[in-house]
């Protein structure tokens, strides 16, 4: 990329000052005068019919302004008492029945936290118990309690357009895809594997726990600040379930404490808007860290895979993929679909069969979690492919570079591949660990190993960015845009881009926080989508300002438009710098004032394709791909079932880097959050009841857990109609990290572990199995 | 039970009523609006809420206001002059040591605690002093990299008094 004065240059965060100063704004640091807290009472039981609830005790505490419940809200004209993205199904407060430990039922607003906590021993309520279900796999028999009676479709989104209405089942969404003759080549095949793969359900934990204030201003406007990744549509769902016109809500979001998908979508708006509707006060709840593990969930996932294999190729493969959406379906279909058509990998098979269902249990409800569900179907299909390898004397690595798809060929929905590089991804994976140096000799009871993986996320289309650039006469910029920072730098980011588009220096451009009244609509920060999408509209709306810009300079010097660029501040001449003027000459001239601003408005909507509900099939399933490799070594204790890892190494290909540090910095930390989430990481829960909701029994990555060598590589195959060949990288470091540590570990000892997370007591057990020897594991297990 | 109690909070002296049941956490944020302690687990797990006790790191959220007082309590707003950077904020800041930066004060309160204690510490004892403080964005590798260049820093300092 020639030219460019400030993309693809690391430059410094720009939100670094307020954030290393603890001066960054967080909703938990805003006040407002007689504003109300709130504290919930949730649901002790997984599945009951509410009896009764008495509040009247509650009430009369002197300090409780209201005691809240879901029966009261469905009474109210013009409320909808249910809400969610895919589906209309989570009530604000629980109507009727409870359909999780830790359902909110009844909320309090008081003057403050502990009296709100207080005021909540004094509600009784009468539950009746109901059968419930726990399992996955016994939720979509038809001898399953039922989590709902009915499936409300919520139409909040164009790629959930296709969503249907629900029968009594526990199945809300069944994704379909057929291509090729599955069964005969199962039927020609020389070897058939067939394997199944879980991954438990785990905690985003973001270092900020939810939060949300809501205030009516003097116009009676609903003013809601909120720790949010998705502020357009917060605002869209408050509309839809209070009848609220669009123009009377406004929605901030300040800096964010971290999200990692748990902040997607509605979580505490409805519930605080309402409260504040009621009391007429400011109302603000901050979600405790157990109420946090009680909100959403990463989908724990059971995958059945088939795969045939003739001549030493993979012929066809058959994935059953079963997503635990827990009580509420969030946004779990939309994870069953796009998750669920990349289950059978980046590779060249002729024949695939996938059906991917996403299921009602009764445990907490589950959504995106950095990766969108793409890394447990990795989980999966890499597992599988490196135990193939194995099987049939293939070399792991050469076993998936041969059948990975090049750029133009068909993925299994059918449509052509661009900016696709899975090799390349792989090959530095391979090089980065010296993939072909022998293994070192096991040392006493210690043996290593190395591992490879390799899988491909595909970006959410369709979906939509807007932004807004306003130049001002001083050569300075604002930029209004609905993304989110939350960490991953998308400030610097969208500066550098429209500082690169207008030729001024990076400290000239503002970007305005979400703010409804004036950032136009995002569809959300999250899957990797912001610099592509958010990127492509700022760096166009900069483009309108600079044509604008260079249509003036070109009146006036006399010299085609064409031949001007912008750079230093200035429009000028190409190669003739002192042929040009500055931004505020410019303004001179057009307006004959300083008093002034330019502006200019772009979206950016890429389109998907039809696709085929029965085959799955689209001409375009995505915009574009996030190929992903991971390479791992590993220490394994044979006699503890300790693993260390030793190496690690992220390899994404991101498009063109416009930060490369900040790139490298994605691959690596969304890598290392997985460590965790593979070797430890898991929700336990006991008859749907969650026992270990505390950072105390929730153990997450520390230093402690970091590898001796971590290393981000970033593969950058520029995408054409991204914005300077960027495509994203905030979830591509996420993918293949479970996979490539279960590989190493089998490298290192023989043994296989297909259900996350990999503790020692599992890696013991399976290592007791080989040996087929019967040996008490209790003492050896941590 | 209200009582009025005297805490000595970045050297300055303040008499506040508090309730014997409030949280270090809740006197610094809510009374004395100290921003930059942040609650996040609630159980002492996780150091979002650290701040220098006589210079030790402890969690505020898992100590009771009414006994830290005759201590010297320290948050991020304490550290340096206030009008420019200290050296290990200016460290995190070159490392890009912070993402979303909610556990970042936490983490540059320990860094200063642990090269206070062991100017020059190995990096086993970094990740050891280190492990109380929580990273989702996890990024650990950068903060490893801002606590050697605090500690230079640091040193040369030291030798230049």
């Amino acid at each position: 990329m020639a030219n460019l004065a400030i993309v693809g240059q690391s430059v410094y965060r720009t939100d670094a000052n307020p954030k290393v100063t603890g001066r960054a704004l967080h909703v938990g640091n805003i006040e407002m005068p007689g504003m109300l807290h709130v504290a919930v009472l949730r649901s002790p039981y997984p599945h009951a019919r509410i009896r009764h609830i008495d509040k009247s005790r509650a009430e009369a505490l002197a300090g409780v302004a209201v005691v809240l419940t879901g029966a009261e809200i469905a009474k109210m004209p013009a409320v909808d008492a249910h809400f969610g993205p895919a589906f209309r199904d989570q009530p604000i407060l629980a109507v009727e029945k409870v359909c999780y430990a830790g359902d909110p039922v009844v909320a309090v607003a008081a003057v403050d936290k502990r009296l709100a906590e207080d005021a909540l021993q004094l509600v009784e309520v009468d539950y009746e118990p109901l059968p419930a279900v726990f399992d996955v796999l016994e939720a979509v028999t038809p001898e399953s309690a039922l989590v709902h009676e009915q499936h409300r479709p919520a139409k909040a989104f164009a790629d959930l357009a296709h969503v249907q209405a629900g029968r009594q089942s526990n199945i809300c969404y069944h994704f379909k895809l057929r291509t090729g003759d599955v069964e005969r080549a199962f039927a020609e095949a020389d070897r058939v594997f067939e394997d199944t793969f879980s991954s438990p359900a785990a905690q985003h934990v973001p270092m900020e726990p939810h939060v949300t204030l809501v205030y009516l201003d003097e116009h009676e406007r609903l003013n809601v600040w909120t720790a949010s990744q998705s502020p357009s549509y917060v605002r869209t769902e408050l509309s839809a379930t209070f009848g609220i016109p669009m123009n009377r809500i406004r929605v901030r979001v300040p800096y964010l404490g971290g999200g990692y998908g748990a902040k997607l979508y509605a979580k505490l708006e409805p519930l605080v808007t309402i409260l504040a509707l009621i009391t007429k006060k400011p109302v603000r709840y901050a979600l405790t860290r157990e109420e946090e593990f009680l909100t959403i969930t990463k989908h724990k996932v059971v995958t059945r895979i088939q795969t045939a294999i003739k001549d030493g190729t993979v012929t066809a493969r058959k994935c059953e993929v079963y997503w635990d959406t827990g009580a509420y379906a969030e946004i779990g279909p939309r994870i069953g679909h796009k998750s669920g058509y990349t289950s059978a990998g980046p590779y060249r098979i002729p024949n695939v069969c996938i059906d991917s269902y996403c299921v009602y249990t009764n445990r907490v409800p589950a959504g995106a979690f950095r990766g969108f569900g793409v890394p447990q179907v990795i989980w999966a299909y890499d597992s599988q492919t490196d135990m193939i390898a194995r099987a049939i004397g293939a070399d792991p690595v050469e076993f998936r570079l041969k059948p990975a798809l090049d750029e133009g060929e068909p993925f299994a929905t059918g449509t052509i591949v661009r900016s696709f590089g899975i090799k390349e991804a792989i090959r530095e994976a391979a090089q980065a660990i010296e993939w072909s140096k022998p293994r070192a000799a096991p040392s006493g009871t210690k043996s290593r190993g190395k591992g490879i993986a390799a899988g491909v996320k595909a970006v959410l289309t369709p979906s939509i960015s807007g932004a807004i650039v306003i130049l001002n006469a001083d050569g300075t910029a604002n930029v209004l845009s609905s993304t989110v920072e939350m960490g991953q730098g998308s400030e610097t980011t969208m500066g550098q881009i429209v500082a690169e588009e207008l030729g001024i220096s990076l400290e000239q451009v503002h970007i305005v926080q979400p703010d409804t009244d004036a950032t136009p609509y995002d569809t959300i920060t999250a899957g990797s989508r912001s610099t592509y999408h958010m990127g492509n509209a700022a760096r166009s709306a900069a483009a309108k300002i600079k044509a604008e810009l260079c249509e003036v300079v070109a009146a006036r010097l006399e010299v085609a438009a064409d031949d001007l660029v912008a750079g230093k501040g200035r429009i000028f001449v190409r190669g003739m710098e002192e042929r040009g003027m500055t931004v505020g000459e410019i303004f001179l001239a057009k307006f004959g004032s300083l008093g002034t601003t330019l502006a200019a408005e772009a979206v950016c909507q890429p389109a998907a394709s039809h696709m085929d509900p029965e085959t799955g099939q689209s001409e375009k399933c995505t915009e574009y791909w996030f190929p992903s490799a991971t390479a791992a070594e590993v220490e394994v204790d044979t006699e503890t079932g300790q693993v260390k890892v030793l190496q690690l190494v992220s390899v994404g290909d991101t498009g063109t880097s416009i930060n490369p540090r900040h790139c490298e910095q994605q691959l690596l930390g969304a890598a290392l959050t997985h460590l965790g989430l593979t070797l430890f990481e898991e929700m336990v829960f006991d008859e749907g009841q969650l026992v270990n909701g505390s950072l105390l029994d929730y153990q997450i990555a520390s230093f402690k857990d970091m590898p001796e060598s971590v290393r981000p590589i970033v593969v950058q195959v520029p995408h054409e109609d991204g914005p300077f060949g960027a495509k994203g990288a905030g979830e591509t470091g996420a993918l293949t990290v479970a996979p490539a540590i279960a590989n190493a570990i089998e490298d290192a000892v023989g043994v296989r572990i297909c259900d996350l997370p990999i503790t020692a007591e599992k890696i013991l057990r399976a290592l007791t199995d080989k040996e087929g020897t019967a040996v008490s594991i209790g003492s050896t297990t941590s | 039970m209200k009582r009025e109690i005297t805490l000595r909070v970045n050297n300055k002296d303040e008499v506040i009523v508090i309730d014997d049941a409030d949280t270090l956490l809740e006197v610094l944020r809510d009374r004395l609006k100290l921003w930059s302690v942040r609650e996040s687990c609630g159980v002492g797990a996780c150091g979002s809420c650290t701040v220098l006790l006589d210079g030790r790191p402890a969690s505020s959220c898992f100590l009771l206001a009414a006994r830290t007082t005759g201590h010297d309590i320290v948050t991020l707003e304490g550290l340096g002059d206030g009008a420019e950077l200290h050296y290990i904020q200016e460290a995190f800041v070159s490392q890009r040591a912070l993402q979303c930066a909610y556990c970042t004060p936490g983490f540059i309160l320990s860094v200063k605690a642990l090269l206070d204690e062991t100017p020059e510490p190995s990096d086993e004892e970094i990740r050891e002093y280190l492990a109380g403080n929580l990273c989702r964005c996890a990024g650990y590798a950068d903060i490893l990299r801002a606590v050697r260049v605090a500690q230079d820093k640091k040193k040369s300092l030291a030798f230049k008094e």
